[in-house]
């Protein structure tokens, strides 16, 4: 066999098992998706091979009964909408992980692996079956609402199933491991003889908390909100089950695209939507990185 | 509850520390008292795990003591939380905050005390100068060397001038010739600011140089505290002697008694006059602890095998050691100042004659 002799060629060649699969699995889906989106839909499924931008108009306009397009807000409202639960979401996970992640660095070595394992183990069952059992918990007559009234606090329903509210609940629920885990990540390497430092700096617990720890802990805390925002904003599971179906969002939309309503280069459409919302999400992160980067630097 | 001398910067009254409980327990302190003088430069010095960095977090705050109190000024502070006492300290691994600059490092206990921006800036500005580091000003704790983050760490300490500075072996990580540098620099900024300085380090070349006082500690108990000269002439025990600087411990009986004054022979028939100690008689059995450069060796035409033969001499640059048989397996290490160049004055197998000052030897109580 002839060996590649330049150091270039020998990289290229090394690199490719991981270039082929990336071009596989994520580029070529993408094209075929993007492609898909400018086609014409085929009623019983699929795609015409005709080019069309109709998937891109139908976004923002539907025609009327004179032919004429007629702007529709309705697929902008479930973009807002699941811009805006995604956000929560990743405030709320951040809320909760946060305290969590640095409740488990305080611990001992072998607690901390427990801990580590127990926030991990939802992962192992399934999603569906997880957010289904909040419906249990939020439903009318549900766990909540079942002992206030036996109480007799509550007479009626508190209507917490199919909201935005009982969407954000599901997705905090769903990704809260994906934000502890990061933020444990950073604050584990976090150095506790620099909490000792500023206390003898006359910092007391909240002022360490601001200047010391928060900052420090900042890479994970910027990568944890990515892996909650980004999974939240394209999440159908939750927005299905808790949101019944009236508080759609884009993952919803999408799938509901390709399954009931068979129209795929809409459904393509969106998806390429959302993949730039993610992609503008992505970017501010990097660009905020590069900028704090520079800054370490001392420039 | 015992009061304490407001003169005194810090008083520790019989503290205990304990970490642990049960039989694992490790006791880190055992009784230790001590009373430190305002504007002192005061040293702990003592190996390795003998207690010296629990003493200073306990005085920093971050440890609780097992029982005992400990006074700054005169009032006490066990129940005051590390952010409110005001003392500060250098720590041995500098802990400088990565993520600020060398002014924001300096500035933070300002901040912390909300002085105000322009306070902040003077004083900092200051601090930097007194550390001669003003053109690091922006730089980021990673881009400094070793000495330097030294430097800054003892600037962000003394910035809000603290009380009290605690120095916890600072200059360990620097190599020989910075860290002479530093140990004058220190002592400089001791003097200049007025600030007591509790000095950790297990260097006794660095104690000796720098201290008013120091205090030996050994296994949580602190043996002597006195001035260099006192620690290093008048060690109290066996410890103190072995561990400041090099020692001939001779085993040995009292031969006469006069007035406070004893009279040992050791060896063959070398004589060693020294102070007794309280408590012992004629026929006791003492141990004498000698410094090796308080021995002259003399030239001696005689030759016989009663006298003191050197067995090794060992070339050290400035001086050389000679390991030297005084008779009855008795073997004394003696040092000669090389004053000329080549390899000592002495060879081995030769015999040489000892002499000695006045109080070259001493009593030890143990
Ligand atoms: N947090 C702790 N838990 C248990 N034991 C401890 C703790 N801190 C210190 N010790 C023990 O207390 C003893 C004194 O420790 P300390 O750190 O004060 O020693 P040191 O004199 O500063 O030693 P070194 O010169 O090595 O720094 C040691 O035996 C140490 O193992
Ligand atoms: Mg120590």
């Amino acid at each position: 066999m002839n060996l590649p002799r330049s150091i270039a060629a020998r990289r290229a060649l090394g690199l490719a098992p991981a270039l082929i699969t990336v071009a596989i699995f994520m580029v070529l889906p993408m094209l075929i998706l993007l492609v898909f989106s400018f086609l014409e839909a085929d009623p019983y499924g699929g795609v015409e091979p005709r080019f069309s931008v109709e998937a891109y108009i139908q976004l923002l306009y539907e025609i009327d009964f004179d032919d004429a397009l007629v702007f529709n807000p309705i697929y902008l409202g479930i973009i807002w909408r699941s811009i805006f639960l995604a956000l929560v979401a990743t405030v709320g996970c951040l809320i909760l992980g946060f305290p969590v992640a640095y409740f488990i660095t305080r611990q001992d070595p072998r607690m901390q692996n427990l801990m580590l394992y127990l926030i991990t183990l939802p992962f192992w069952t399934n999603q569906l079956v997880r957010v289904y059992s909040w419906i249990l918990i939020l439903a009318k007559d549900g766990v909540i609402e079942q002992p206030l009234k036996a109480v007799g606090i509550l007479d009626g329903s508190l209507g917490m199933m199919y909201s935005n509210g009982a969407i954000a609940i599901g997705l905090v629920y769903s990704y809260l491991p994906l934000m502890v885990l990061p933020i444990y990540a950073s604050l584990e390497k976090l150095d506790f003889r620099l909490i000792e430092a500023a206390h003898d700096l006359y910092a007391d617990r909240m002022k360490v908390m601001r200047e010391i720890i928060t900052p420090l802990a900042m890479p994970g805390i910027i990568a944890g909100c990515i892996l909650v925002f980004v999974p939240s904003l394209g999440a159908f599971i939750a927005p299905d089950l808790l949101g019944g179906g009236k508080k759609l969002m884009l993952g919803s939309l999408i799938h509901l695209q390709f399954a009931s309503s068979r129209n795929w280069p809409f459904g393509s459409a969106i998806a390429i939507c959302l993949l730039m919302l993610v992609m503008v999400a992505l970017m501010v992160q990097a660009r905020s990185a590069a900028k704090r980067r520079a800054m370490e630097a001392g420039r | 509850m015992s009061e304490s001398d407001a003169t005194n910067a810090l008083s520790v009254r019989n503290v205990v520390k304990q970490f642990g409980s049960g039989p694992n327990a490790v006791t880190a302190l055992n009784n230790v008292s001590v009373d430190i003088q305002s504007n002192e430069f005061f040293t702990l010095l003592g190996p390795s795990g003998c207690g010296k960095t629990t003493l200073l977090r306990l005085t920093a705050g971050f440890e609780q003591p097992t029982a005992g109190e400990i006074f700054l000024f005169g009032e006490e502070i066990e129940d005051l939380p590390p952010h409110e006492r005001p003392v500060n300290t250098v720590f041995q691994h500098y802990a400088l905050f990565p993520h600020m600059t060398v002014e924001e490092n300096i500035g933070f206990g300002l901040r912390m005390q909300k002085w105000s921006g322009p306070e902040i800036r003077a004083r900092v500005n200051e601090t930097l100068a007194l550390v001669k580091m003003e053109q690091f000003a922006t730089r980021k704790p990673v881009q400094l060397s070793g000495g330097q983050q030294q430097r800054i760490a003892l600037a962000r300490a003394l910035a809000p001038r603290p009380k009290v500075l605690l120095l916890d072996e600072p200059l360990s990580a620097l190599d020989l010739k910075l860290r002479q540098a530093m140990r004058n620099e220190l002592k400089t900024l001791q003097r200049e600011t007025g600030i007591t300085f509790i000095f950790v380090t297990h260097d006794q070349e660095e104690a000796l140089t720098m201290s008013d006082r120091i205090a030996v500690m050994s296994a949580g108990l602190i043996q002597q505290i006195g001035a260099p000269l006192e620690i290093y002439e008048r060690p109290i025990n066996r410890f103190v002697a072995d561990f400041i600087g090099d020692t001939n411990f001779i085993e040995t009986r009292i031969d006469q008694v006069s007035g406070n004054r004893a009279l040992c022979v050791a060896g063959g028939e070398l004589q060693f006059e020294t102070d007794v100690v309280d408590g012992h008689g004629i026929g006791d059995a003492v141990t004498l602890a000698v410094r090796p450069e308080r021995i002259t060796l003399q030239k001696t035409m005689l030759r016989s095998k009663d006298m003191p033969v050197i067995e090794e001499a060992t070339y050290l640059g400035t001086d050389t050691s000679y390991e030297i048989n005084i008779g009855d397996g008795v073997v004394v290490t003696v040092r000669d100042q090389n004053a000329e160049a080549g390899m000592g004055r002495f060879a081995a197998g030769e015999n040489v004659k000892l002499t000695f000052s006045d109080g070259a030897a001493r009593m030890l109580v143990d």
